[in-house]
């Protein structure tokens, strides 16, 4: 028994770090993936260093030029309060992207923890803890993060808790069941059998088994979120006014439909729509990197 | 097969039981209506005795076992902005939502199957690739921008359609094309965003089932390329589809309120959303818990659907 899961260890450890190169080499031999990851480190780049070469203010308001089209002094135009909408744009991506990933983040470590706990617990509490997440599951999740909205005043943290908040479900389901389909194999009886505590057990032999999953549904998680904070900023529900969001600045835009405002238009959805591409096709990428490792 | 259906309908309660306290918390955590209420004429002395009359000053459990007892009867309360049972409003804007969502599904099944299942058989061609990149390009576009674009297009650019609502006002005798007209708009917007996701479920359904035995059987037999696929293959390859359908209903009810808010449809979307702004919390709680019910009975309904259909399925 011993020798066993001492066997199973080293070659899963070994493949692990042999495997590593290998990984990434997949990951990044489609187009599409390649594709994804440029569009995202070009969006990256143009909210966190776009600001540093493009020095405009986003929150200062131009109050003679409204709704201006796109000039030399603006080149996306400015929005009906007059802020400049290029710098808009770069500003709001920050906020996007930042929150997008700590949600996700806060979603995987929550679901991943209590997705283990509840398939690793006696029946009864699992039967209980997955009812909850049925429960949070039956309410959409636009229903539930409006709510919120509206009875916390959104600060970014504040948000990132919001949408955490449902995100954490999907996640914890994944993992109960990953976590069902391993814990009686053999080398996790053999680990008992060498006296490891629950603990251990779910950190050093459940846990390896299942980040790549958990890993593959956090990337769609970071679409989610970035898309849901946009949703709700679009519902006049998201961070406060002056922080800029695409979401935002597109249902200011809407206001202008019929003057023909493309610049308002356009630029916020064609940043959602990147973001959300960009981060989808990692997701498959990763994804299919890792389907081919368990072939 | 009696007794599954019962034991599941059985495990259904609880969680409808969860969704009815769960908004009951939510509502409650949010604070007391009574200065909401009570608005300019604001008193200590007013306050208590509203709380008296509206039942807030019992036990939350008291409070719980009212509420859930005048569901039951279908009393869901009264709205504080409209001033009418909050089951007349949920009444009023149901079917505009059900017509959407419906014709919206529907017809988004049906294309998905069609078109999955062109590019499962046509796999890895030109046409498979393109459709694939037109799939991405809609799977990630969000609904509210989407609706949007419709608009300026539609509406706008070539005026063909109306931007919003469900019956022109200037018409003295608006009739049922009248009404069409205001439909097909937001039928497109919740259709478009629903076909990509589907279809790519469809394409890598329908490519495993192509590669079963008796899909060679079917074309040894002769049968034509047609038949093989949309019966032969699709029968197997579907069944996913049925899950799918109950998982999606959140996502689909979702993609309701965004497409509501920006056409300004009358249905169930815009109402929370306005109930949401005005806090509103009888229309808050009231649509919470059929949205859950709904979500419910939908997955349950599919669960069954799925037994139907498949024979492999064993109950127990």
């Amino acid at each position: 028994m011993i020798s066993e899961s001492l066997l199973v260890d080293e070659i899963s450890s070994g493949a692990v770090h042999g495997e590593r190169p290998k990984f990434m080499r997949r990951f990044l031999s489609s187009g599409l993936t390649r594709l994804g990851v440029g569009m995202l480190l070009f969006l990256a780049l143009f909210s966190f260093v776009g600001p540093l070469v493009y020095r405009h203010s986003a929150v200062a308001s131009h109050l003679l030029n409204t709704a201006a089209s796109p000039s030399r002094q603006f080149p996306l135009g400015t929005d009906s309060a007059g802020h400049n909408v290029l710098a808009q744009l770069m500003v709001g991506g920050q906020s996007s992207l930042e929150v997008g990933f700590a949600a996700a983040a806060v979603a995987m470590l929550f679901g991943t923890l209590y997705g283990m706990l509840s398939g690793m617990a006696w029946s009864w509490l699992d039967a209980v803890m997955m009812r909850i997440v049925d429960i949070l599951l039956s309410i959409p999740a636009i229903f539930i993060l409006l709510f919120l909205n509206v009875v916390f005043q959104p600060s970014i943290l504040i948000m990132v808790f919001v949408l955490a908040s449902t995100a954490w479900l999907s996640v914890s389901r994944l993992v109960r069941a990953e976590t069902l389909s391993i814990k009686n194999q053999v080398y996790v009886e053999a680990a008992h059998a060498v006296g490891a505590g629950t603990w251990r057990i779910m950190l050093r032999y459940l846990l390896p088994n299942f980040l790549g999953i958990v890993l593959v549904s956090a990337t769609f998680q970071v679409a989610d979120a970035i898309l849901a904070m946009a949703g709700l900023s679009f519902l006049g529900l998201g961070l406060p006014p002056p922080t800029p969001n695409w979401g935002a600045m597109l249902s200011d835009g809407m206001n202008y439909m019929f003057q023909n405002s493309w610049w308002l238009i356009y630029p916020p959805g064609i940043c959602i729509l990147v973001a959300e591409v960009s981060i989808n096709l990692i997701g498959d990428g990763l994804r299919n990197a890792l389907e081919t490792r368990e072939r | 097969m009696l007794k599954y259906i019962v034991r599941r309908i059985l495990e259904a309660i609880p969680t409808v039981l969860g969704v009815t306290l769960l908004s009951f918390v939510m509502i409650r955590a949010a604070g007391s209506p009574v200065r909401i209420l009570l608005g300019n004429h604001y008193t200590v002395y007013r306050a208590a005795m509203l709380s008296r009359s509206l039942g807030l000053s019992k036990p939350l459990w008291d409070q719980y076992v009212i509420w859930l007892g005048n569901l039951l009867h279908g009393n869901f309360g009264y709205s504080y902005t409209y001033d009418r049972p909050v089951v007349g409003l949920m009444l009023q804007a149901l079917p505009h939502t059900i017509i959407i969502v419906v014709v919206a599904v529907l017809a988004a099944h049906v294309f998905a199957v069609f078109l999955g299942s062109v590019q499962a058989y046509f796999e890895n061609t030109k046409f498979d690739q393109i459709v694939t990149v037109v799939n991405y390009f809609f799977y990630s576009m969000p609904t509210f921008w989407l609706a949007v674009l419709l608009i300026i297009f539609f509406s706008i650019d070539l005026n063909w359609l109306p931007s919003g609502g469900i019956v022109n006002a200037q018409l003295s005798n608006p009739g049922f094309g009248d009404w069409a007209k205001h439909l097909i708009l937001p039928i497109s917007a919740l259709f478009l965003v629903s076909v990509a996701g589907w279809a790519r479920y469809m394409r890598s359904s329908m490519r495993e089932a192509l590669l079963q035995d008796y899909v060679r059987t079917a074309r040894m037999k002769g049968a034509s390329e047609f038949r093989v696929i949309f019966v032969h293959a699709l029968r197997n390859s579907i069944l996913p589809l049925i899950t799918l359908f109950g998982l999606s209903l959140p996502v689909l009810l979702s993609g309701a309120l965004f497409v509501e808010e920006v056409f300004n449809y009358p249905g169930m979307g815009l109402l929370y959303w306005d109930a949401v702004n005005s806090r509103d919390y009888p229309i808050i709680m009231g649509v919470t818990v059929f949205i859950g019910l709904v979500t419910v009975a939908g997955n349950l309904i599919a669960d069954i659907l799925y037994g139907l259909i498949d024979p492999r399925i064993q109950y127990r």
